[in-house]
């Protein structure tokens, strides 16, 4: 499956960019030019070093939607059927690494797709698009 | 005891995709029916959790109206449980009894029901004038079936009349047209009838999950303890399933009214149907919830996994699992129908929500359960989990310890139309009258009713369906099997009225509360009959000992009956206020309330409604409509304190066998309690000065809960406390108390 990862030995957590990857998901992926509404967060620690915000397609989020709106396509990425969304933010609420993110005007919440439009802005080069094997199905 | 650790390699490898299909029968069931009125109506979504308006239904003369939902219904009444019972109230007159056309059954989801970012939020309340009790009965019930109404605009449905043949209520609220329909032949039973009703309305595939379909079976026709089976689409097993509408007989009304089924085909769901005021709120309230789902429940309760079974062990440890007809509190065999056995049948790769959004997701389902008697002897079916009740009332009480008969017995009472509760308490009730030779094989018929025959317990049911033999007096009920026998001259009286458990004419439900004045009070001082929606006090009163002192519970059983009422007026689900607790709930004042899940549901109707309430005002909401509801048993010839009395069985022990399974428990409270030696006295002399100490005790909580309640010693709401809730403005409620004061 496709999944985002992102090298902090090349990221220095937004300390000498601008959040390109964050502002370039907001704006072509989600038409909003806040970066706050990207699907990908990059966090900066106080005492150097950072964390990254992202979906890795666990698929944990699959197995609690109650509308299968949440499946994976042929590329193993989880995509959301906004036609089947009842918006009940189970796939929030149950995600461990909280990469399903919610923007206040909209019903239906979002996460990162592995479509790569962050990867090409980087301007350290750090994120990526992988290919990995599908982890196993768990019991939620 | 140890916390149980699930493990996921040791569920049982069942498919639950299969199982018996009746969709053939689909032409068939087409070629029965005939539409007899149709007519349009505008759907419409709610606002701030309300449609402002109600259907009315006469299926005897096709009458069918909207009536509007006034300020003062919203304010009084809020909704649920609250306008079923104001709707009933004006329907029916002092006389009406269950099977006269006027008595009703109202069908309301409350303002609340159909969020889809909390737990619990899609429940109906069902209310009608039962035929066990002869007074209101109001049933908390998921499934699809109320959200849907609402969501096609209405807050609310009231049946009245009497059909001459079968007929089928269907509301589309796509396409805005109501609908009665007669139909001849076709199926009863739920498990067959929802399944083809559902394909017959949905337009297509992908609007199975858009119908709902509120059904009963062939038990209830012939019974009066018939329940309503609300279903829903569960997508990934691509089947209906069910929740059950389960006391006072409601079902039995049904069909006395001669509905086959009601359907509504909905919209497709969204996650902001209801325009609630503040859904930002609701959003993070919700978020947060599931997030403690996900972090506590597999420490907690584990419902995600075990459903209710999880306490099946718990409250065989305290000796408080019902076990023979309550006169035991635990049993060597209750491993095999434990939590531990239930989390490795029931299916767990799956969602058991039975309302979007439900993180808590505790309806489990067993799967490819192939039926060993009956009508559907060797059809693969999908069965409820079981819950704990049906674990303890199909099994323990009646000594039945083998889970796929327990499972079967569990099918055929949804499938029939029948409470399992009921048909648990009735059931054991019948086996200790056969263990006492109060009734025989010559009584039954044939009937072998010794301890764990569930074959026979099968066939008692399958009678019923049949309304043929000794199924059809079990049928009944408790009561009325207890007048039935001393008519017959079977017994002692006295033995029959202390060992039938029941009160005000409703079977006790699962929990033996002879150990727990709490729960004791929770079961008899209540306005519908014994069962654990309005105070189940039991788990914290024995298990978590949050309440020790008798005004500890005396304020327990003034707080939690109006807390809980406050469930069913809003659409609500009990089970996700305590069945997970943040982490650091133990550490809170109060912690028994769960303080902090008491401010989400008051955030959550704030958020919805624009009605800006605080906690104290959530329990005014309830006052209003307990105290209405008290008013109206008393109206119906019910409601004062003879009728909270209750069976000696549920307040201590009846016979000698009982006292002595816990001698030393009891002999100990002669020291302390009564201040008396038990040494040299027998059994029968320690266990007369149990009962006087016991009824004394339960007499003296009574007068307590009353005075607390603002109700006189005979059980009366006060003029002054009908006024301080506004009651006052209802002048037919003031007569009813007036007459009593």
């Amino acid at each position: 499956m496709k999944q985002l990862v992102i090298d902090f030995q090349k990221c220095d957590a937004g300390r000498n960019c601008n959040h390109e990857c964050e502002l370039e998901c907001a704006i072509k992926v989600f038409k909003v030019d806040d970066p706050a509404q990207a699907a990908l967060q990059i966090k900066a620690y106080e005492d150097g070093g950072g964390k990254a915000v992202l979906c890795d397609q666990c698929g944990d989020c699959v197995v609690v939607c109650p509308s299968e709106a949440l499946k994976r396509n042929k590329l193993g990425v989880v995509m959301i059927d906004k036609q089947l969304c009842v918006g009940c933010y189970m796939c929030i609420g149950f995600c461990e690494k909280d990469a399903f993110m919610r923007n206040p005007d909209w019903i239906v919440p979002h996460k990162c797709t592995s479509c790569g439009v962050c990867v090409k802005v980087c301007p350290h080069g750090a994120l990526s698009i992988v290919d990995v094997p599908e982890p196993a199905v768990r019991i939620i | 005891m140890s916390q149980l650790v699930f493990d996921p390699s040791k569920v049982m490898d069942i498919d639950y995709t299969k199982r018996t299909e009746y969709l053939d029968r689909l032409e068939a069931l087409r070629a029965g029916m005939r539409t007899l009125k149709e007519v349009p109506f505008h759907p419409s979504l709610p606002d701030k959790g309300y449609t402002n308006r109600t259907l009315y239904v006469n299926v005897d003369s096709l009458e069918v109206k909207e009536k509007p939902v006034t300020q003062q219904m919203k304010d009084v009444f809020i909704g649920g449980r609250g306008f079923g019972l104001y709707q009933l109230w004006n329907a029916v007159k002092p006389t009406t009894r269950w099977n006269d056309p006027e008595n009703e059954i109202v069908i309301s989801p409350g303002p609340v029901a159909g969020m889809t970012q909390y737990a619990g939020t899609g429940k109906s309340l069902v209310v009608s004038l039962s035929p066990q009790t002869d007074i209101p009965i109001d049933s908390n019930v998921g499934g699809f079936y109320g959200p849907l109404l609402k969501f096609s605009g209405f807050d609310g449905l009231e049946l009245q009349g009497k059909a001459a043949k079968d007929v089928i209520l269907f509301v589309d609220g796509v396409k805005g047209i109501i609908r009665l329909e007669e139909i001849e032949g076709g199926p009863e039973d739920s498990h067959v009838l929802a399944e083809l009703l559902t394909h017959l309305y949905a337009e297509g595939e992908k609007d199975l999950p858009n119908v709902s379909v509120v059904s009963t079976g062939a038990a209830a026709k012939h019974s009066l303890i018939g329940m309503l089976n609300f279903s829903f689409y569960d997508r990934r097993r691509k089947c209906v399933r069910f929740k059950q509408a389960g006391r006072g007989g409601i079902g039995t009304v049904f069909r006395d009214k001669r509905i086959r089924a009601l359907v509504v085909r909905g919209p497709k769901v969204a996650g902001d149907m209801n325009h609630p005021v503040d859904p930002e709120t609701i959003a993070k309230t919700g978020i947060k919830y599931h997030k403690e789902i996900r972090e506590n429940d597999g420490s907690q309760c584990m419902m995600r996994r075990n459903g209710t079974a999880h306490i099946v062990e718990i409250m065989d440890a305290y000796d408080l699992l019902p076990v023979h007809n309550f006169q035991y509190g635990s049993h060597a065999d209750t491993h095999k129908i434990d939590s531990a056995y239930w989390q490795q049948r029931c299916t767990q790769a799956t969602v058991d929500g039975c309302w979007y959004g439900c993180s808590m997701a505790c309806a489990k389902g067993a799967d490819g359960l192939v039926l060993r008697t009956g009508p559907y002897q060797g059809d693969m079916v999908t069965v409820d989990g079981p819950e704990y009740e049906n674990a303890a009332g199909l099994g323990s009480n009646c000594g039945v310890f083998d889970p796929d008969y327990l499972l079967e017995l569990n099918f055929y009472c949804d499938t029939y139309g029948i409470c399992t509760i009921t048909w648990g308490t009735l059931t054991a009730f019948v086996m200790e009258c056969y263990q006492r030779g109060i009734l025989n094989k010559e009584r039954t018929g044939g009937l072998e009713m010794t301890w764990g025959n569930a074959e026979a317990d099968l066939e008692m049911m399958h009678q019923l369906a049949r309304g043929e033999g000794f199924g059809k007096i079990a049928g009944m009920g408790v009561k009325k099997m207890k007048e039935y026998l001393i008519k017959q001259g079977w017994g002692d009286p006295q033995l029959i009225n202390d060992i039938g458990m029941e009160n005000k004419g409703l079977e006790y439900s699962q929990y033996m509360s002879k150990e727990s004045l709490a729960q004791q009070g929770g079961y008899a001082l209540t306005n519908k009959g014994p069962q654990h929606d309005e105070a189940w006090l039991i788990f914290m009163d024995m298990v978590n000992k949050q309440i020790p002192t008798f005004e500890d519970k005396a304020e327990a059983l003034y707080y939690f009956p109006l807390f809980r009422t406050w469930f069913g007026l809003n659409g609500f689900c009990k089970l996700p206020w305590n069945d997970v607790v943040p982490a650091d709930n133990s550490s809170q004042p109060e912690a028994h309330k769960v303080p902090e899940h008491v401010q989400n549901y008051v955030d959550l109707f704030s958020a919805t409604t624009g009605v800006k309430i605080d906690k104290e005002e959530l329990i005014v909401q309830s006052a209003k409509v307990y105290n209405f509801q008290r008013v109206f048993n008393i109206r119906m010839g019910k409601g004062l304190r003879e009728h909270d009395a209750a069976p000696y069985r549920s307040l201590g022990p009846v016979t000698k066998e009982e006292y002595e399974s816990r001698a030393e428990r009891y002999d100990q409270q002669i020291i302390t309690e009564m201040g008396l030696d038990p040494a040299g006295k027998s059994t029968e002399e320690k266990m007369a000065l149990h009962r006087t100490w016991r009824t004394d005790r339960f007499s003296k909580l009574m007068d307590s809960v009353y005075a607390r309640r603002g109700w006189t010693s005979n059980g009366v709401p006060t003029l002054a406390r009908l006024k301080e809730l506004g009651l006052d403005a209802f002048p037919e409620v003031v007569e009813v108390v007036k007459q009593h004061l």
